[in-house]
């Protein structure tokens, strides 16, 4: 995937989110400091990391599926819950899958 | 700030940057994964260096997304560091290219750390020293994961394809410590893979965004 679009996407991704952190030093502090945008802005993460797990979990392209990935999610819970370091998460949740194929 | 204060400091802000240095490396895993190149993936960590945006922006191209999608979703997570900024603006006092390279270190931990000090040379200290750190180890992570993961020929073996939404509940855990974020993010799972099948992929990602966003600013 070295196609020139996908570069495309990363430099405009990457600079994007550069440019969010210097208006954030950058800006007037009062154009920043709106009551509504405090509030809405820190939901956003919650959100899209969410639907992020969701789809990312039940979804291959456009069709629902259920596969190992849903027992990985579980053992990641579980992990989460237990506060696992964020590695201790992501190598559990891709031991359980690899191993759950290996099995059956 | 004493010499302790000041080793105090920089304990911790290696403690952070090893942590991440860990974590660095499931990205560069994953975003090889996803099918970017080694080159792509650490440009990601090198140039937008916020943590969750890398892990969406490869998150939706792995899952079949276009990479516009994921870029719209990677400037959206990346939305909450312009607030990070505005925090941190009047602590820093930084000008001109002094400014230009605090910028970049303007993420979750450094914010932390900076704002946890009482005084603002122990602020600035911290988010500097932090930022440095945390700069190299992500850095050094992500093409040690990126590296290995292009030496393996099927990613899937190794339960990779299961790695991602395992690393997004990880980052979304330490922000679901109340009721209301709970219930944003359980709603907007519940959207996401409901519109899923109706819409191109990635595009669930938006959908969510804006009723959030929608949401958020219509609540009193």
């Amino acid at each position: 995937m070295a196609a020139p679009v996908t570069w495309a996407g990363v430099l405009v991704a990457s600079l994007a989110c550069y440019g969010l952190k210097l208006a954030g030093l950058s800006l007037p502090q009062s154009w920043l400091q709106n009551e509504r945008l405090q509030r809405t802005v820190p939901l956003i993460p919650i959100a899209l990391l969410a639907a992020l797990v969701g789809t990312q979990t039940f979804a291959t392209g456009q069709h629902l599926v259920l596969d190992m990935r849903a027992a990985a999610l579980a053992v990641a819970i579980v992990a989460v819950l237990l506060r696992a370091p964020f590695l201790v998460v992501v190598a559990v949740a891709a031991a359980t899958a690899a191993l759950l194929r290996l099995l059956l | 700030m004493s010499p302790d204060s000041r080793r105090a400091i920089l304990r911790d802000a290696l403690g952070i940057a090893i942590a991440s240095g860990a974590y660095a490396i499931s990205f560069g895993a994953i975003s090889v994964a996803s099918g970017l190149s080694v080159a792509q993936t650490s440009v990601l960590s090198l140039v937008m260096f916020t943590g969750a945006s890398q892990f969406a922006l490869v998150g939706v191209v792995g899952g079949g997304g276009s990479i516009w999608a994921g870029t719209v979703a990677a400037a959206l997570l990346g939305s909450r560091n312009a607030l990070y900024g505005l925090r941190l603006s009047s602590i820093l006092g930084v000008r001109g290219s002094r400014r230009a390279l605090a910028s970049q270190f303007v993420i979750d931990e450094t914010t932390a750390m900076a704002i946890a000090r009482d005084d603002p040379r122990s602020a600035r200290y911290a988010f500097w020293a932090t930022g440095v750190a945390l700069f190299v180890f992500w850095n050094t992570g992500t093409l040690i994961g990126a590296l290995a993961t292009q030496a393996i020929s099927d990613p899937k073996v190794f339960g990779l394809d299961a790695a991602p939404p395992a690393a997004f509940l990880a980052l979304l855990a330490p922000r679901l410590r109340a009721r209301e974020p709970l219930a944003i993010a359980l709603a907007a799972a519940v959207v996401a893979i409901a519109v899923l099948p109706f819409v191109p992929p990635g595009v669930p990602l938006l959908i969510v965004a804006l009723l959030v966003s929608v949401f958020g600013w219509l609540r009193r």
